[in-house]
């Protein structure tokens, strides 16, 4: 198939940026969306120009390094995926495409379709984690009885990749579903209970600073999110930092 | 104002405030729906909730600083959510993973917010001069209690009525959201979440609708 695709050329950090055309032909439908990047990008190179920069590792759903903005929507219009899990048989000959980097304040462009995620680590290390005395006599977790349900739940959250199309999607570029899922998987089980209220204040506090919007609950996240994490982890997080907050 | 400093703080104080109207609404239509079947039981209700110190005096400043708390709230709130996008997509597809009503909060309460001043100059400014001003707290004109008679009067024109029920449409589509997601803000979303979701939608539904009828009704029947 033959295409038109519209990719956000920017140098650097604090170059200008715009949209440019680029045509490809006989793209092959069994193709995934980043073998398409592959190969405009080497007829880029063969011609002597710089190629399109864009975020990939493992190339098959777990990384989250992935990223693209893609016709309006993050990882394209394909549900509960990755875009390195998207093929091009989702679209069609003569089709243009609109290829995007992520779009918040809290993640800057580093270059072209490359954004700086650093906020979702800051974030992370501001409270994503529990305190454990590794010692040497560390108490065997499944000791611990912890309700299926919890333990489902909690896996649930922990599914989160961190790749960040929560915020892509959000009209307020709000990253409480990502923050949400993180305080979910530890608050959801006894080991992280013991500094629940530490990890969701403080987390809280570090999306805030990181200049983050505000949630309105469109849902949106939860309908683009690569690993279905669900909107009840938002709710769950309100609960605790309200907790926190009042106790 | 530190103690809404944080994101989710204004978020449940939204939430709050959103439920105070909420329930408030139900209070005003259940008086206007009386004037659907008798004049006197309107004009007694008005009479009541307008000399009533209680309500004069304790609810209804704590119904204007809800009111101005949600509208001033809800816009710092969009300025500040327009502000984390600073460079905005080429193309956003917002209609593959949302609602309209979800997305476009800020236009629906705008336009309820016109409607309001509207609102306000037609029947509250009036009453407020009369009781207050004028220290005319007996509801009469020329020996008749005007509510009722004031509320027919006002609905005779055709431009006052479609404003009305085009800012109650906008409120239905406000509340389809907003009746739901105050719960979310809440922290609350578990198994009786599609319950008061579906008692959201009627709400939403019935309630605009109840105005709309009692507007569409004094202009067809004065």
């Amino acid at each position: 198939m033959n295409l038109t695709l519209k990719i956000w050329r920017q140098k650097g950090p604090q170059e200008k940026g715009q949209m440019v055309e680029y045509k490809v032909t006989d793209i092959s439908e069994h193709m995934s969306f980043l073998e398409m990047m592959d190969i405009l990008n080497e007829g880029l190179v063969a011609k002597g120009e710089v190629p399109i920069a864009f975020d990939h590792d493992c190339r098959e759903g777990i990384c989250g390094m992935c990223s693209l903005h893609i016709n309006g929507e993050p990882h394209g219009p394909d549900r509960g995926i990755t875009t390195c899990q998207l093929h091009m048989r989702t679209f069609k000959d003569g089709d243009t495409i609109y290829i995007e980097p992520w779009r918040a304040k809290a993640f800057p462009v580093i270059k072209d379709l490359i954004v700086d995620r650093m906020a979702f680590e800051r974030i992370q290390q501001a409270g994503g984690y529990i305190s454990v005395n590794t010692s040497g006599n560390t108490q065997d977790a499944n000791a611990i009885p912890i309700p299926k349900l919890d333990a489902d739940l909690s896996m649930d959250a922990a599914a989160c990749i961190g790749c960040g199309a929560c915020v892509a999607s959000c009209k307020n570029s709000s990253a409480m579903l990502f923050v949400s899922a993180k305080v979910s998987q530890f608050a959801l089980l006894p080991q992280g209970k013991v500094e629940a209220a530490d990890r969701v204040r403080n987390m809280v506090k570090q999306m805030d600073d990181e200049g983050f919007g505000n949630c309105t609950n469109t849902g949106a996240c939860e309908v683009e999110c690569p690993k279905g994490i669900s909107l009840e982890n938002i709710a769950r997080m309100n609960r605790e930092y309200l907790k926190a907050s009042i106790i | 104002m530190s103690v809404l400093s944080s994101s989710i703080a204004r978020k449940v104080a939204m939430a709050l405030s959103a439920l105070f109207l909420i329930i408030f609404l139900i209070i005003h239509l259940a008086v206007n729906l009386t004037s659907l079947f008798s004049a006197e039981v309107f004009n007694e209700a008005s009479h009541f909730m307008g000399t009533n110190p209680l309500i004069q005096f304790a609810m209804q400043p704590v119904l204007i600083f809800g009111v101005v708390f949600h509208f001033v709230m809800g816009f710092v709130l969009e300025l500040r959510n327009k502000g984390a996008r600073n460079v905005k997509y080429a193309k956003f597809n917002g209609a593959a993973s949302s609602s309209w009503a979800s997305r476009n909060m800020i236009i629906s309460g705008a336009v309820i917010l016109a409607f309001l001043v509207i609102h306000f100059l037609d029947f509250w400014i009036p009453e407020i001069n009369t009781k207050y001003v004028l220290g005319d707290m007996t509801g009469m004109h020329n020996g008749e209690f005007r509510y009722f008679e004031e509320l027919q009067h006002k609905f005779v024109p055709m431009w006052r009525v479609a404003a009305y029920v085009v800012a109650f449409v906008l409120l239905g589509m406000h509340l389809m959201h907003g009746f739901q997601s105050a719960f979310q803000s809440m922290g609350f979303n578990n198994k009786y979440s599609s319950c008061v979701k579906t008692f959201g939608k009627c709400y939403s539904i019935v309630i605009p609708l109840g105005f709309i009828i009692v507007a569409l009704f004094h202009h067809f029947n004065h």
